[in-house]
């Protein structure tokens, strides 16, 4: 059912966590609908320096956390609010189409997490 | 790697002693039950011979067995059948919230061609009583339908008391034992049913096949149209593989039964001990005393089943879940949420199915190794305290 892709981010997650004092967080999802993802993330100068999830979901829930953290890592706030939920499943090789609403979640993850961060920054200002 | 395979409730690998059966009836007897020469003769035999064994079995008539495509189309036939041919009487039926779709998807069929369905709520446990049953009885009731042993969740349901309220109402009562077949003494008389629904790939027989129990006497409409096959009841050329299969793997799963379940049931009882021993925040879904010998269901909290199946199965050992994603569906199993459970923790239910192939040792690996799944996805666990 699931790529070689999928189950390798599946069983070796990368970036699992939180991050102390983390810039921005994002959490979405329900465990009504049985998907819940937290992300972290630091800036520095623009960029996203370090990214880390935590998440309670099925198999392409936790994957496409993992890849997309993977994704944007080192890229601008700006790229990284261009990442989509088909770029993440395309990098792992696609999803069966029952999970896409898995992996709209990590999308919508890292963007609350941005959307976050740049609340912070104008309430800093 | 060892797989151990605790899906039993799914299905079952066909039995050696089973398909030895089977094999001749693929080849060197093909003969259609329904011709005259020679080999059509030998099939009409076995076709018979496996008939009056699954009677013998439930406590039945030889002639009040219908061999069927399986669990689902048993299932079918009974309720639909049972309805097109008393709505005259009345267009109500009874069930329960906590069928298998065979049942619950046709009911819900049933509802759009103008019958009325009560759907009995459960109580924590899983289990529906003879009282509830009998205070939803209207003079519009001409069906009930109600399993005997709930697939998911292990819960037996009290079928002599609900089969007593039904008789005295006079209304045709329906039961799935698909999951009671081979798990608990299957008696139609004892009872007192009028349909029963069985499927063979349960208890290591072949898949698509099943059997409806019908008394004689009771009215129902063909679901299969055609030729006069089985009484004129359910058309097309017997699948006979098949039903030889049935009725050894029927034979074999009713032979020794309380042997077999003390057996498996002592094998479930030290799964149950041992997870709710070594994993916290773990419960044990159904009824603690009246449940399938094979079935242990659990909800684990924190965390989503689907993951736990993917990481057991990387251990070797299949197991099965209620989660939505794993249904495919955005809700977790009906069953789970009928007896009132969050659905949060719906989504992190885990059943394991033993059979009599089941060993000890494959109890122990499950004990060995889902103590650090739970903990690796409850590490990852957004919602864990
Ligand atoms: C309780 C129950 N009823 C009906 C069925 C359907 O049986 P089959 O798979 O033979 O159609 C099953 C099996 O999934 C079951 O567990
Ligand atoms: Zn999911």
């Amino acid at each position: 059912m699931y790529s070689d892709k999928v189950m390798d981010h599946f069983s070796n997650p990368r970036n699992v966590g939180e991050i102390e004092n983390a810039d921005g967080i994002g959490m979405v999802g329900n465990a009504k609908c049985g998907d819940i993802m937290k992300m972290f993330i630091k800036v520095e100068k623009n960029v996203i320096t370090d990214v880390k999830f935590k998440t309670f979901g099925c198999g392409a829930a936790i994957a496409t956390s993992s890849m997309s953290t993977e994704m944007v890592k080192g890229k601008t706030i700006e790229e990284a609010m261009a990442l989509t939920n088909k770029a993440v499943a395309e990098a792992l090789d696609g999803l069966p189409t029952q999970k896409i609403h898995c992996s709209m979640l990590a999308e919508e993850a890292i963007h609350a997490a941005i959307e976050d961060y740049k609340k912070k920054q104008q309430q800093g200002d | 790697m060892n797989r151990i395979y605790l899906d039993n409730a799914a299905t079952t690998p066909v039995a050696a002693e089973v398909l030895q059966k089977m094999l001749p009836y693929f080849s060197d007897v093909y003969g259609n039950a329904s011709s005259i020469y020679a080999t059509g003769r030998e099939a009409r035999k076995a076709l018979e011979n496996a008939r009056a064994t699954v009677a013998a079995a439930i406590g039945a008539k030889p002639n009040e067995i219908y061999f069927t495509a399986g669990g689902s189309e048993s299932d079918n036939w009974a309720i639909k059948g049972a309805a097109y041919a008393n709505s005259g009487k009345g267009k109500h039926i009874i069930t329960t919230a906590i069928e298998h779709h065979a049942v619950l998807n046709t009911c819900q069929y049933l509802e759009k061609k103008g019958f009325a369905v009560t759907y009995l709520p459960v109580d924590e446990f899983g289990r529906v009583t003879a009282e509830q049953v009998q205070a939803a009885i209207t003079p519009e009731t001409i069906l009930i339908t109600i399993m005997a042993a709930n697939n998911e969740i292990g819960t037996l349901e009290p079928i002599e008391e609900i089969g007593r309220v039904a008789r005295n109402h006079k209304t045709l009562f329906h039961s799935d034992a698909v999951q009671a077949m081979g798990a608990i003494p299957v008696d139609v008389v004892k009872w007192g049913v009028d349909m029963l629904s069985m499927s063979a790939h349960k208890i290591h027989g072949p898949k698509g096949a099943g059997v409806l129990y019908l008394k004689n006497g009771v009215r129902v409409d063909p679901l299969i149209h055609g030729g006069a096959q089985e009484r004129g009841r359910r058309a097309g050329t017997e699948n006979l593989a098949g039903i030889v299969g049935t009725a050894e793997a029927v034979r074999l799963a009713t032979k020794d039964l309380q042997e077999k379940a003390a057996k498996i049931s002592a094998l479930r009882d030290r799964l149950i001990a041992g997870v709710i021993k070594t994993i916290p925040d773990v419960r044990l879904n159904g009824h603690p005393t009246e449940r399938l010998p094979g079935n242990a269901n659990f909800s684990v909290k924190f965390i989503e089943g689907e993951g736990m199946l993917l990481r057991l199965d990387m251990a070797g050992i299949a197991a099965s879940s209620g989660s939505a994603c794993t249904s495919g569906s955005l809700d977790p199993s009906h069953v789970l949420l009928a007896i009132g459970l969050p659905h949060e923790i719906a989504h992190g239910s885990l059943r394991f199915s033993i059979s009599d192939k089941t060993v000890q040792e494959d109890i122990d690996e499950v004990l060995r190794v889902l103590p650090g799944i739970v903990n690796t996805l409850r590490d990852m666990s957004p919602i864990m305290a």
